[in-house]
């Protein structure tokens, strides 16, 4: 088991690198001169050496792919002696637009952003999960063909269509909900709740639909098993055979896919914070984008990455819990 | 004997689906006894219905089907017991064992729950450690080693035949009057069915249980049953004492099937066969 | 004694079971283990052992399906490892398989006429009197109706798909065929009839059978020459009635005890009511 974990940290240390570096080469090595941009229109070939040497450009790729890496873990300096700006871990530079430390910028929209992406993955499971075996119980049944024309809907209309219409509808026609706003939790925990429904519904009614059809295929999968039928023949009820022996290996490539599926949020976000005008994340990394603002773009990325590669990790730790068969190597 | 009344008792017994090309029987207008204690081979060929025998007097036919005809449990009828009194009826009355073992028992849960839970299920205010020692006592009863360490093992860790053993011990922990075993050692090597067969033999010569054993080997049922019943395409072609059976049989179907069996210790030559092969 | 046409010397095949992760460690597992074995032309040799001793392993090192670790193979008394380009074609169609699932070992959306001639197809050899015909006459052979060459696998029952297989290897005159427990899934009575119909084809074309079962009562009727396997090894092998009837290696007499038979007495009361009732129905007549 521990060897197994640390089997998992190491590959996952590796993948990270990976990302890194190739991020690393895409923004500051293929990208147009950052020295160029941060100096502006009227600018001194000096001006533009001065800002390489500050921010590192004249040391040799393999030099400043160390000092990026050494500044994520330990921090770092940019500029000597009395210019020198210090940057603590984890840094990840400043921003070419507004000069503020990536790092900080990142983390004062993360709150807004984990709200929506939490919210959303909480109510597309439980809604989800709950349609699916819903369906399957009544399968074929009006029940059934109902939620499947309703997960047909959710999952070809797209995100910002739904989102823009459901605005117009709810806030600007009936007036049944405030405008979305980033209202924390302490302060007003009804208002807070209200602000959010609307970013959490758009952002997950395409994975619940997903994860109707899935469970509902898994559960209606699972009944056909031998194993069930075992179960019934030692004459244990419906429900028990149920609860037991159909809904759990029914659910477990549900927790597969929720852990990624939840990693990858980050790009749903973004149109959703967009449309409401949430200042999260993904704001920042569609602002940035259009801004060219590399180094926030970069910082965005690696948080991306992380996460997907945390989630990935998350669920196969969750994956050996819950199945044996990957907990216990056969035996004898 | 005191009680002259069969273990079982099954009459007219047919199971038929309704598809779009129309209704289709695959166990027609079938009857048999079978003693108490005594052990009963259902034998045929693919598509005979004999596994659909067994699920109709377990009451868990597939989705679908229409079951008639009356089976009598030690004079208690089944076809018309509700779904919950039928369920007290399986696992402990009647209780069986599958062909496939390792797909027979569920992968999440520890072979020891699997045993317990009949008991679970049928007995009231049972303690975990109760059940525990239940599952322990019926893995020992066949013959699983080691049993107190086993029973906190998954499916998986498990050969073949011990997992078949595993679904044996799961059937022990009611003491069932009948035990239903639908190909049971298919699906194992040689020298694991031979010692399959005689755990069903000493666990029915010590509990004086019932035996259907439903199997398309004549070899294998020619060793266990003392009754046997021949069926092909729902039809039952013949039934009588082994010896009957195979020492004089009166179809010729019967007669059929045992020229075809490759024998190991019997002459060489051309298997004789008669039947005819129809399109799928 | 002339030589073998197949000579397998040493073979071996180690499977490498990958551990999990970055450092898992591989370890290697040796599923057949310095395997020799001889099948000369015109006979059946019997390959049996229960699941796990490597018999089908060695089935496809021998027809090249997977590559071998160690040892040698000599056909017709080349070496099989050398042949490249035609010489390795001329061995695929010198050797055929026929494998025990016959539905998954036909293509579904194949007619029987494409499934039969598609060795011929693919070694680019004429079809002697046209697809149609060259069809009409394996299906006689192997005893299907030839007016359903234009049918597809899922049209016709177990027995008869395997029939279909067996057209198939027939097709190219192969000096060698491997029948990977191309038996074993059938109805009894079903499995008799295709026995007959292997034995048949033999006697008429005078090819070779390795013969891989697992089931003893089988191979027995089948069979010339027995090598049984355990864990990769054969543990014992010679004449038939010498390995059945004297058999020399614990495992074969463990293997022999346990299979099932139907008492001789009951077999020889059964005889002597079936000729007493032919001989009520011949004086009836």
């Amino acid at each position: 088991m521990i060897r197994f974990l640390v089997n998992r940290l190491l590959g996952m240390a590796v993948v990270l690198l990976l990302v890194c570096l190739f991020t690393y080469v895409i923004f500051f090595v293929l990208s147009p001169d950052p020295a160029v941009q941060i100096c502006g229109k009227n600018c001194t070939p000096e001006a533009i050496d001065r800002i390489r040497a500050n921010l590192g450009l004249d040391e040799p790729f393999r030099t400043q792919f160390w000092t990026f890496l050494t500044g994520l873990f330990a921090g770092r300096a940019y500029g000597t002696g009395a210019n020198a700006i210090e940057c603590a871990a984890p840094c990840l530079g400043y921003s070419f637009q507004t000069s503020q430390p990536v790092t900080d910028m990142i983390l004062q929209r993360l709150p807004v952003s984990a709200t929506v992406a939490v919210g959303a993955a909480v109510l597309w499971l439980l809604a989800g999960v709950a349609a699916g075996l819903l369906s399957a119980v009544k399968e074929g049944r009006f029940a059934d063909r109902f939620i499947a024309g309703l997960t047909l809907t959710g999952m070809s209309v797209p995100n910002y269509v739904l989102a823009l219409s459901l605005q117009f509808l709810l806030v600007v026609t009936l007036g049944w909900l405030p405008f979305p706003q980033a209202v924390p939790f302490a302060e007003d925990p009804g208002q807070w709740f209200l602000n959010f429904l609307m970013p959490w519904t758009v952002l997950s009614i395409g994975a619940a639909a997903v994860y109707t059809r899935l469970t509902r295929a898994n559960v209606i999968e699972t009944l056909q098993e031998n194993y069930v039928r075992t179960a019934r023949a030692k004459g244990l009820s419906p429900g028990l055979v149920w609860r037991r022996h159909a809904l759990r290996p029914a659910l477990t490539p549900i927790v597969t896919i929720f852990g990624m599926d939840f990693a990858g949020l980050l790009g749903g976000a973004l149109i959703t914070e967009t449309v409401f005008g949430l200042n999260g994340v993904g704001k920042l990394a569609a602002d940035s984008i259009t801004k060219n603002d590399q180094p926030v773009i970069m910082g965005v990325t690696l948080l991306a990455a992380f996460l997907v590669v945390v989630g990935n990790m998350v669920v196969d730790l969750l994956y050996t819990a819950i199945d044996p068969r990957v907990r216990v190597g056969s035996a004898t | 004997m005191t009680d002259q009344r069969p273990l079982l008792r099954v009459r007219d017994l047919t199971v038929g689906f309704t598809t779009a090309a129309g209704r289709v029987e695959v166990v027609k207008r079938l009857g048999f006894d079978l003693a108490r204690g005594g052990a009963l081979g259902i034998v045929g060929e693919s598509g005979s219905g004999k596994s659909m025998t067994s699920l109709a007097i377990m009451g868990l036919l597939p989705k679908g089907a229409e079951r008639t005809g009356s089976i009598e449990l030690d004079g208690t009828e089944l076809t018309t017991l509700r779904e919950r009194q039928m369920q007290a009826v399986r696992g402990d009355r009647i209780a069986m064992v599958f062909q496939d073992p390792l797909s027979s028992l569920n992968p999440y849960y520890t072979v020891g729950t699997q045993i317990a839970e009949a008991y679970r299920a049928h007995r009231t205010g049972v303690t975990r450690r109760q059940a525990r020692k239940v599952a322990i006592e019926a893995m020992e009863r066949v013959h699983i080693k080691d049993a107190a360490r086993r029973v906190d093992h998954y499916p998986h860790q498990f050969s073949g035949g011990m997992r078949q053993r595993v679904m044996i011990a799961m059937t022990l922990s009611m003491e069932p009057d009948l035990i239903i075993a639908d190909e049971p050692t298919t699906a194992l090597d040689v020298t694991v069915q031979a010692q399959i067969l005689d755990l069903l033999a000493e666990i029915r010569r010590d509990t004086g249980a019932g035996l259907i054993l439903i199997t398309h080997d004549l070899a294998v049922v020619s060793e266990v049953a003392d009754h046997i019943v021949v069926m092909r395409e729902g039809d039952l072609v013949e039934q009588g004492t082994a010896e009957q059976v195979f020492s004089d049989p009166r179809a010729d179907y019967t007669r059929m099937l045992l020229d075809a069996v490759p024998r190991i210790d019997d002459e060489i030559g051309l298997l004789r066969t008669t039947a005819t092969e129809e399109p799928r | 004694m002339t030589a073998p046409l197949l000579r397998a010397t040493g073979l071996v095949k180690e499977f490498t079971v990958r551990g999990t992760g970055l450092l898992g460690r591989a370890a290697r597992f040796r599923a057949v283990d310095d395997v020799s074995l001889d099948v000369h032309a015109g006979e059946t040799l019997a390959l049996v052992g229960e699941s796990g001793s490597g018999k089908s392993t060695t089935a496809r090192l021998i027809a090249r399906l997977i590559d071998t670790t160690s040892g040698t193979i000599e056909f017709a008394g080349r070496d099989v490892h050398a042949l490249t380009g035609k010489d390795l074609h001329a061995y695929r169609g010198d050797v055929q398989v026929v494998f025990q699932d016959p539905y998954s070992s036909l293509n579904p959306k194949h007619t029987v006429e494409r499934i039969v001639t598609a060795p011929l197809v693919y070694q680019k050899r004429p079809i002697p009197g046209g697809a149609r015909a060259f069809t009409r006459e394996l299906m006689e052979r192997v005893g299907l109706d030839p007016d359903h060459s234009g049918r597809f696998p899922a049209q016709f029952s177990g027995g008869q798909a395997q029939r279909i297989g067996i057209a198939r290897a027939l097709a190219v005159s192969p000096k060698l065929i491997i029948a990977d427990e191309a038996v074993s899934a059938l109805d009894v009575s079903v499995q008799a009839q295709v026995i007959n119909l292997l034995r048949r084809l033999q006697d008429e074309e005078g090819f070779s059978y390795l013969f891989i079962a697992h089931d003893l009562a089988v191979v027995r009727q089948i069979a010339h020459r027995v090598a049984v396997m355990n864990a990769g090894r054969i543990v014992e092998s010679g004449d038939r009635d010498q390995v059945f009837g004297d058999p020399q290696d614990p495992y074969t007499r463990r293997l022999l005890a346990a299979v099932p038979r139907i008492r001789p007495e009951w077999d020889a009361a059964r005889r002597r009511n079936e000729r007493a009732r032919r001989t009520v129905e011949e004086a009836a007549r």
